[in-house]
């Protein structure tokens, strides 16, 4: 018999709601199948199962917050017997109610009109702990106690936006703990991004909107490949020793409209065409900002980039997220005066900064890992 | 010169002006697009990054048809400036 667990969706995740089952008793499920939603600090995430096999029960009701390694469900193997139980229809949300998937969940649950609770969150939205305080006002009715149904699962396009002092909470706490575990050093270089900015403005020229590259697609392609010339950048300091990956999921900073950060994975940056990381940077964004983040894409990454540029900074020196053991910024994109050969001539440039752990590499490798990304945007061609 | 696509009804400053705006919800749904004055610089008031450009300038494709080259980007940089230029590349050619 298999177990479904609470998942660590990161460094800052002790607890997550389970937001919404996708699957109910009696499903198939492959490996990698997305099948309940969760609530986090930074939004619901979309959460996949790494074990095949039949749904068997569904232990933990939409709307439950629990530990990390709580079981939320149990699955046995493919092929053995199946009772499967049709859920009940419940009836839709009350439309027009500003509140997240979760909380309308908990009225649901704990016999609350939801129309009826005043919301406390951004615009009056209506949190859990509302729901909380209005069930407990509420007469008390005594829970006929079953199993909890199953609500058919609601698709919703839409996510309250995450809780933004919670969310911040979190990020604290993993800023803080990186700042104790991590001895960080940083690095700083200007690169020359002149023949990579022309190249690009000569391939994007004649190329429809849809298929047009950003430059970010260039500065992450060349930061995965440089990656692997310099391993100590790339992977995992787990107990006390370094892990380096052979892939590299580079995590990508993307700010929340919301407010707030989060850097999933844009999985094997280093076998991706030019298209297919822009392609892939795009969907990412647009996911980050519907809220409809996968579980592995918060989990995997071994590599971080974070690009401030366009806020109008000229660099930037990051927290390590850990357990990461670097992270990449970049700075503004722009011409600058430069010498070369005895001329002053005008370039465009960036600066590249590192941020890395010197328990696992120092200064001296860090430096011959931002080179290899100039050397790299040199033959932007090749990316 | 080869024939446009069916020709499309001429539009009015107005409807380009809601055409772009919804373009830009479609982004920035949080930002109040609707009292957004012509002068304003859209990346700033809607916070853009250049994916987010990127992606108001595919809703416009989208919506009306319009390709919208990487060089003309700097004509979309406020409200009245994206209708005008919107306005121009939907105009009917004359000659061929």
């Amino acid at each position: 018999m298999g177990e479904f667990r609470m998942p660590s969706l990161g460094a800052d995740m002790d607890a997550g709601t389970l937001a919404a089952w996708r699957v109910k008793p009696g499903d198939l499920v492959a490996r990698g199948a997305v099948v309940a939603d969760v609530e986090t600090d930074k939004g619901v995430v979309e959460v996949e199962i790494w074990e095949g096999g039949v749904i068997d029960a569904l232990v933990v009701a939409p709307g439950t917050k629990v530990p990390v390694g709580t079981v939320l469900a149990t699955l046995r193997p493919s092929g053995s017997e199946a009772v499967v139980a049709s859920p009940p229809a419940t009836a839709a949300a009350p439309a027009r109610v500003l509140a997240s998937p979760s909380a309308k969940q908990l009225a649901r649950d704990r016999g609350v009109d939801i129309a009826l609770v005043r919301g406390t969150g951004p615009h009056g939205a209506i949190t859990r702990e509302d729901v909380e305080r209005a069930a407990d006002s509420a007469p008390s009715v005594t829970p006929s106690a079953p199993p909890p149904a199953i609500a058919p699962v609601a698709m919703s396009a839409r996510v309250a936006p995450p809780d933004g002092a919670a969310m911040r909470r979190a990020i604290a706490a993993a800023m803080t703990r990186s700042k104790r575990e991590i001895p960080h050093y940083y690095l700083s270089a200007e690169l020359d991004v002149e023949a990579a900015q022309r190249w690009l403005l000569a391939h994007n020229a004649g190329r429809s909107v849809t298929e047009r590259v950003l430059f970010a697609a260039l500065l992450l392609k060349a930061t995965a490949l440089a990656a692997l010339e310099v391993p100590e950048v790339n992977g995992w300091y787990v107990e006390g020793a370094y892990q380096p990956a052979s892939a590299v999921h580079l995590g990508v900073a993307i700010s929340m409209r919301s407010g707030g950060l989060i850097a999933p994975a844009l999985r094997d940056a280093q076998a991706r065409s030019l298209d297919a990381t822009q392609a892939a940077l795009r969907d990412l964004v647009a996911r980050v900002r519907a809220g409809r983040l996968r579980s592995s894409e918060l989990t995997d990454a071994t590599l971080t980039v974070t690009s401030l540029g366009e806020a109008g900074v000229d660099s930037v020196f990051g927290v390590i997220y850990p357990p990461q053991v670097a992270l990449v910024g970049f700075g503004r994109v722009g011409e600058r005066p430069r010498a070369s050969g005895g001329m002053l001539g005008v370039r465009s440039v960036v600066t590249a900064t590192l941020s890395a752990d010197h328990r696992v590499s120092d200064g001296h490798r860090g430096a011959v890992f931002l080179r290899a990304i100039e050397t790299l945007l040199q033959q932007p061609e090749k990316l | 010169m080869t024939p446009e696509q069916p020709a499309r009804e001429a539009m009015t400053a107005a409807q380009l002006r809601d055409v772009v705006v919804d373009a830009l919800r479609s982004v920035a749904p949080e930002a109040d697009a609707a009292s957004l004055g012509d002068a304003a610089r859209l990346r700033d008031a809607f916070d853009l990054d250049s994916m987010d450009f990127l992606n108001v300038v595919i809703a416009l494709h989208t919506a009306l048809g319009v390709d919208i080259p990487e060089a003309d980007y700097a004509k979309l940089q406020t409200l009245g400036g994206a209708v005008a230029y919107l306005a121009s590349r939907l105009e009917p050619r004359v000659t061929g």
